[in-house]
């Protein structure tokens, strides 16, 4: 029994083995690595080895260190909250208002395609809806709501969150679908039978019972967004920054102790919000 | 059935206006990029032509798209395979729990969350210091396992979750081995779901971008070459790249969907003997 009891192990690490050296070799070592050279010093051109606190007493001395990471955590809330508002209509309508299953993976099907296209491209296909004499703007000309363009619909906050929004809703419709499709229906119609309305239904019984897939898709779109730079920098046109901006400028700028004091910060923050979130959810029974 | 509620047609249009939002940027480009000759980057349509898509095949125009477009490929095709080994591999693994699962189930975990600049940073400062060069597809290629490796993971856990132990025992019963079992009875009955690992792998590496820009080297992928567009280039030729691009992805996700479709029907026809007695 003592021989196949120490097999169990065995096995399980030597089928895990390739996982293990992936995640090593490009996840742990890495963040060893950033960890260290957050405390080296740099020139204008090179890095050296030291032990000093500089770059963090540099960081932590900065407003613009404050007020980056406040605008980090404001693109999070406000992309968080659109997100949830409108992946959950739309898990809604696909679980509980379309009939048949094919219809269902059908239309899931419509919205998880684009997670499997370039992000990139999504971001760029904004411009002719947004620019100044683009879509958005001729069409309210013509309607008469304005008399110029809207200068604020790109390279603003605005067109930062929109493309959030685009690019991630879907991280929020899929578990909470996922969720909502293994709600058992006698629920709902033992609440329909007590004289609960659609609305009592919906947030006593569905809401409540959506709970874990809500917290994955907050887990997904909040971790997200607080580590992206690139929807950022492309998005507000260089004019906004949030801590991946920091992090990437300084890299262009071959200031890596600096960039990586900011990165080990980062991920601290992502780590603990992370950690909070998954008080309120067991990720390996949901799946 | 009963009739529908109005709430249903409100839901309704909601749904629509939702599906409009995630596709008509990307319709709006595909339609610009048939902009004639002397158009620009956005409406109105100055003539209808195919210059921009002609201009894609001009090396001098567009720099080295065609190679970047290779390189992707190939980088796609390596990572998508690496993931299926691996995530079955892995989900194997934790179908039993061992010493030290749980940690790594949360390393998984925090490659998921991490920041995607940090994998580029770490991986390209090891290289730097360790005296390497970095390359597409070394340091490159294991950036991106950390991103398509918990996916393939993710989905291998809940398929093992509803994994019929019942059909192995049988195996077992009737005399196979462990590897027996896996090759003839539990990896036939995972297949389809390989083939949604395997399409996580391959779109998640093609699109990649923050994991290999500091990663890939002197030999940019696609999505590099495509943001270092986005800086220089200010006529649709952009448009017509992304169009294309767009266009490869959705060819790529038709062929493993009807894949998978394939496979549910064949094993829907043939899969079981179920009262056809034992003759």
């Amino acid at each position: 029994m003592s021989e196949l009891f120490k097999n169990r192990h065995v096995t399980g690490w030597l089928m895990a083995s390739p996982l293990v050296l992936v995640l090593s070799v490009f996840l742990v070592m890495p963040i060893i690595m950033i960890a260290i050279v957050s405390f080296w010093g740099a020139t204008e051109w090179s890095i050296y080895p030291a032990f000093q606190f500089d770059n963090y007493a540099f960081l932590f001395g900065s407003d613009v260190t404050y007020r980056v990471f406040f605008n980090t955590f404001k693109y999070a809330f406000i992309t968080w909250v659109f997100c949830l508002g409108i992946g959950f209509t739309a898990a809604y309508f696909l679980a509980f208002h379309v009939r048949s299953l094919t219809w269902q993976v059908a239309l899931f099907l419509l919205c998880t395609i684009p997670f499997w296209t370039s992000n990139i491209i999504r971001m760029i296909s904004w411009i002719p809806f947004l620019g100044r004499n683009g879509l958005a703007n001729s069409t309210l000309m013509s309607w008469g709501v304005i008399d110029e363009p809207l200068e604020w619909l790109l390279f603003s906050d605005f067109s930062v969150i929109l493309a959030f929004v685009h690019l991630y809703t879907l991280f929020m419709v899929v578990p909470i679908f996922n969720t909502m499709m293994r709600i058992d229906r006698s629920l709902i119609e033992a609440a329909a039978d007590n004289g609960a309305s659609g609305w009592q239904t919906l947030w006593h019984v569905i809401v409540p019972l959506t709970k874990p897939g809500i917290m994955i898709g907050t887990i997904f779109v909040v971790t997200l967004v607080m580590g992206d730079f690139i929807t950022v920098r492309f998005m507000s046109g260089s004019q906004s920054a949030n801590v991946g901006r920091l992090i990437s400028n300084d890299i262009s700028l071959l200031q890596y102790p600096s960039a990586s004091a900011t990165a080990v910060v980062l991920l601290v923050t992502v780590l603990l919000v992370i950690g909070i979130l998954l008080r309120f959810v067991d990720i390996r029974k949901e799946l | 059935m009963e009739p529908r509620p109005r709430s249903f047609y409100i839901l309704a249009a909601f749904f629509a206006l939702f599906l409009l939002f995630l596709y008509g940027p990307t319709l709006t480009i595909a339609v610009l990029s048939f902009q004639g000759p002397e158009g620009g980057l956005t409406f109105p349509m100055r003539g209808v032509s195919l210059h921009w898509f002609r201009d894609l095949f001009q090396e001098q125009a567009v720099g080295d798209i065609w190679g970047a477009f290779r390189r992707s490929l190939v980088l796609g095709l390596m990572v998508m395979v690496t993931t299926v080994v691996v995530s079955v591999l892995g989900g194997l693994a934790f179908r039993k729990r061992f010493q030290g699962s749980a940690i790594l189930f949360y390393l998984i975990i925090t490659a998921l969350v991490i920041p995607s600049i940090l994998v580029s940073l770490g991986v390209g400062l090891i290289f730097s210091q360790g005296g390497l060069k970095v390359h597409w597809a070394t340091s490159g290629f294991g950036s991106q396992l950390t991103w398509t490796l918990p996916f393939g993971l993710l989905i291998m856990f809940a398929v093992f979750n509803r994994f019929d132990r019942s059909y192995e025992e049988a195996a077992r019963d009737l005399g196979a081995s462990p590897w027996q079992t896996i090759r003839h009875v539990v990896l036939p009955i995972i297949a389809p779901s390989l083939i949604g690992v395997a399409l996580f792998g391959f779109t998640l590496s093609y699109d990649e971008f923050a994991r290999t820009l500091l990663t890939a080297g002197s030999y940019n992928t696609l999505p590099l070459e495509i943001f270092g567009m986005t800086t220089n280039v200010t006529t649709p030729v952009i448009f017509a790249l992304g169009t294309l691009t767009t266009l490869f992805s959705f060819a790529i996700i038709g062929v493993f969907l009807v894949m998978a479709w394939i496979i549910g029907r064949r094993r829907k026809r043939a899969g079981s003997d179920a009262g056809k007695g034992m003759i």
